[in-house]
């Protein structure tokens, strides 16, 4: 009952965030959206998710988005979209596609899924004795699946030096010609 | 058929289209981020809600507990929203970058300056 109403809310912030043209707002909504997300993750038990969620998702996140808002403009333009009917179109076919998908899904929290029978009793039932950590997700994490993890590293590392590529040097460089003449005249 | 255990399942997918929505008809990228951003979130509560087991706890090992949730999507999620805030910056990045050389964050006047161009 709990995760219906924080879906609810989670709902009641979506139409917000499309609605309010304040973009400060929309912001401060995305970080709400992440926030209740993180607690569904909690009722679901998935806590490291969702200390992950709280802390990255929501607040990393959103510091970064009021980072551009302070570079660029805080105020969405109100003419009217183009785009409107085709994309709530594509989104409602698209979504009536995926719920075709759901149908022969197991129904939620039912422990005899695929899901829960093939790979996951090795971890739960052997972890303790070959990794030697409780937390199973710590284990399955750094140990199991530590490749994964290393490849993230590196997704982060390139996302980085995308970055510093995209506005570090470049904007440096481009701002001194025009304080040189902003100077001069 | 059962439907009442497939709800959850289709509340989410209702926000997950909404930010394809928002991606596609916002002309403000800044929003359209924000789109995107809408859309992981849905797509990590999919994830997580088909790690729930009815009576399960959190995947932490303890002597009198026997009924544990899946941590297997749990790492998967952990990993994704890292990946997630990577991209978000890189895309935030990008719009910064944008709005130097156009002076605007707003699709439309974008693409109207490159066609005078």
């Amino acid at each position: 009952m709990i995760v219906f109403t924080l879906l609810g809310f989670m709902c009641a912030t979506v139409v917000g965030i499309i609605r309010i043209r304040d973009l400060f707002s929309v912001v401060m909504l995305t970080g709400m959206f992440s926030l209740l997300g993180a607690a569904i993750y909690v009722v679901m038990d998935a806590v490291d998710v969702a200390f992950t969620e709280a802390a990255v998702g929501a607040g990393v996140s959103t510091v970064l988005m009021l980072g551009t808002l302070a570079l660029t403009s805080r105020e969405e333009k109100t003419t009217g979209s183009s785009r409107a009917v085709s994309g709530g179109l594509i989104a409602l076919v698209t979504g009536v596609i995926l719920i075709y998908g759901t149908l022969d899904m197991p129904s939620y929290g039912d422990p005899q899924s695929p899901i829960h029978n093939h790979v996951v009793p090795r971890y739960i039932n052997q972890s303790p004795n070959e990794v030697g950590l409780p937390n199973v997700v710590t284990s399955v994490l750094a140990s199991y699946r530590g490749y994964d993890t290393l490849g993230e590293t590196f997704v982060i590392f390139t996302a980085a030096i995308g970055v510093i590529a995209i506005i570090g040097r470049g904007r440096r460089r481009r701002k001194k010609p025009e304080d040189q003449t902003e100077a001069d005249t | 058929m059962e439907f009442s255990g497939l709800f959850v399942y289709w509340i989410i997918v209702a926000l997950m289209m909404s930010g394809l929505y928002i991606v596609i008809a916002q002309n403000n990228l800044v929003k359209k981020i924000v789109g995107l951003n809408v859309f992981q979130v849905s797509v990590f509560l999919l994830y997580i809600t088909m790690g729930k087991v009815t009576g399960g706890t959190a995947p932490i090992l303890a002597d009198n507990i026997t009924v544990y949730s899946n941590p297997l999507p749990h790492v998967l999620i952990l990993t994704a929203i890292v990946v997630g805030v990577a991209t978000t910056s890189l895309g935030l990045a990008l719009v910064v970058r944008i709005h130097e050389a156009y002076g605007t964050i707003e699709d439309d006047e974008i693409l109207e300056q490159d066609d005078d161009a």
